[in-house]
């Protein structure tokens, strides 16, 4: 259970960003917008309570792993690595634009803080999990989060790792589900469906917690019994709102991906602030 | 009731002892193989360092993905399958998560081109041509037991990704283990006649120096160089060759596009056009059979590099 302080200060912070998202949206013409809305608090929640990172030093061995495997959301994770300190925040006033050190999706090579250049869908898992591995063999003992979206479940590469995580009782992993219930196209269960999600993990031998993706209590609760778990790989299928915190956003597959004009800039940022 | 079971040939060739002697000499040596244990001669290794090896089952996208991160942590994965599961099937993987993260990943596919008697589907004979066009990666076709058993250290020393053809089972000795040095990017020269230039990979290397001898007795004189790298070509190596021939052959256990053949037509395109005729399989996938009909019926054999290079000498 978290303090009334704690939840109060990742709340402002989600709030906050969530602001600088809208911003970089109308700077640059146009970003995956939705998807990093329905995201938001998981990141959050990940990066100001519980990864081990030290910006100073963004390669730090020790360092816990996060692994987007939804790279299109890596307008989100940017905004949260240049206000943790990974990169000046003014860098945002170019992203996406030529000669910056941001594409759309982000890369390892040119955005401190990246572990892994992600883009192409079903990657993010298999790659994780080979990050987990590494640190058992190196006997360290740093913790992989890694971040889908649902729709990328459709990949067959992510029921890949899914079955080798349980194999190899890849514990040091946690995955957690975007589960918006929107991929580009339209709503997931009409397009291919996912659902039984639950039932499909807990039959790979994951253990499954599903909680509200937006309810910073539930998703604290849910990372630290992930990070007790010791018999099997934990996921947690977070049930998000494509759009979050934007009501004319909100459940609206055509925000997949778009830009946003000046009126509609301020017309987000005022229902941001109406968000409790 | 008994098994038929074929009939043990030479079960292993020398890469699962390199194998081993690598895991000895590097404890960031890491195997990674999918259902393919015995096939791709890494039981051994498995045998002797379990802890270092994983099996991932028969998925190897999934192989690729664990390997690149295995990479990122420092550790050095030498990953395997059959050639053409590692280059098509998981070609994104490899493409997205190993060269264009410049990880520090080993693919060894074994069974190269048509020596597969599986048919098609098992015949790597586009593999070449998919990891040569993949920035950052590094592709090696070995002739030989004695660059088998040199490039494994060699390629594990290096850091970036590489793509090696693994022959296994009964491998030829071409080269004295004791005279001869593996080098990444080398090419080695075994001939020196003016007529024509021979530039091959792997193990058509046996069939070119039969196919130099063959036209030596016709009076034409032929230059033979070796090419274990594919990519980097050792471009300066044929260029210099090439200057004192009057055409090139190129021979490869593989497509006539996009392999050795092709590297070697556009170096020459680029910087000294000559007379080029390549030696590999036509457009087509093969049939199956043995590796001695299929090398027959697809030109691959002597008498096949003998025409070339006869034909190569008229182009003019």
């Amino acid at each position: 259970m978290l303090s009334n302080k704690e939840r109060k200060f990742l709340e402002d912070t989600a709030r906050r960003l969530r602001e600088r998202i809208v911003e970089v949206t109308y700077s640059c013409g146009g970003t995956h917008i939705g998807g990093a809305m329905s995201q938001h608090e998981l990141l959050i929640a990940l990066y100001y309570k519980y990864l081990n990172i030290d910006p100073t030093n963004p390669r730090w061995p020790n360092r816990d792993r996060f692994v987007l495997s939804k790279g299109h959301g890596g307008v989100g994770h940017a905004v949260i690595l240049a206000d943790k300190g990974f990169f000046d925040t003014a860098l945002l006033d170019d992203f996406n634009k030529t000669g910056s050190p941001f594409g759309m999706h982000l890369d390892w090579q040119t955005v401190p803080g990246v572990d892994v250049s992600t883009g192409s869908l079903g990657h993010g898992l298999p790659l994780a999990l080979g990050m987990a591995l590494g640190g058992r063999q190196q006997g360290l003992d740093y913790h992989v989060y890694c971040v889908m979206s649902d729709g990328e479940l459709q990949e067959g590469s992510i029921w890949e790792a899914a079955m080798a995580a349980s194999q190899f009782k890849a514990t040091n992993l946690t995955a957690f589900v975007d589960r918006n219930k929107f991929s580009l196209d339209g709503p997931t269960e009409s397009i291919m469906a996912l659902e039984p999600l639950d039932k499909k993990f807990e039959a790979f031998g994951w253990r499954v917690l599903s909680i509200d993706g937006h309810d910073f209590d539930q998703i604290c609760e849910a990372i630290e019994t992930a990070q007790a778990e010791k018999e099997k790989p934990v996921i947690i299928i977070a049930d998000t709102i494509k759009g979050k915190g934007i009501d004319f956003m909100e459940n609206q597959a055509a925000w997949h991906y778009a830009g946003v004009d000046a009126a509609m800039r301020d017309k987000a940022l005022e229902s941001i602030r109406k968000m409790k | 009731m008994k098994l038929l079971l074929p009939q043990p040939q030479e079960a292993y060739g020398p890469y699962k002892q390199a194998l081993i002697a690598l895991g000895k000499a590097n404890p960031k040596v890491v195997v990674l193989g999918a259902d393919l244990g015995v096939s791709t001669e890494i039981d051994g290794f498995k045998a002797e360092f379990p802890d270092r090896f994983f099996n991932v089952g028969a998925a190897e996208q999934n192989e690729i993905g664990i390997a690149a991160g295995l990479a990122f942590e420092g550790d050095i994965p030498f990953v395997h399958s059959f050639g053409v599961f590692l280059t098509r099937r998981a070609y994104e993987q490899v493409c997205v998560q190993v060269a264009m993260h410049r990880a520090n990943v080993k693919l060894v596919g074994v069974i190269p081109g048509l020596t597969s008697r599986l048919g098609p589907t098992h015949q790597a004979i586009d593999d070449l041509a998919l990891m040569r066009t993949l920035p950052s990666m590094t592709v090696i076709d070995p002739a030989d037991a004695t660059e088998i058993t040199q490039l494994v250290p060699a390629i594990a020393e290096y850091d970036g990704p590489v793509y090696v053809r693994m022959m296994r089972r009964e491998v030829p000795v071409l080269f004295d283990p004791q005279a001869y040095k593996f080098e990444i990017g080398k090419a080695v020269q075994l001939a020196g006649g003016k007529d024509v230039l021979l530039v091959t990979t792997g193990m058509m290397l046996s069939n070119t120096l039969k196919a130099a001898k063959a036209l030596e007795d016709q009076g034409i004189r032929a230059s033979v160089l070796h090419s274990p790298t594919v990519k980097p070509l050792d471009s300066q190596a044929i260029l210099d060759l090439a200057a004192t021939c009057k055409a090139v052959v190129t021979v490869e256990n593989h497509l006539t596009a996009g392999g050795l053949g092709s590297a070697v037509a556009e170096l020459l395109g680029d910087q000294l056009p000559l007379p080029l005729k390549r030696v590999g399989v036509a457009d087509t996938f093969a049939a199956p059979g043995s590796p001695e009909y299929l090398f027959e019926r697809y030109g691959l054999d002597a008498t096949s590099i003998v025409n070339a290079a006869v034909a190569s000498k008229m182009v003019r």
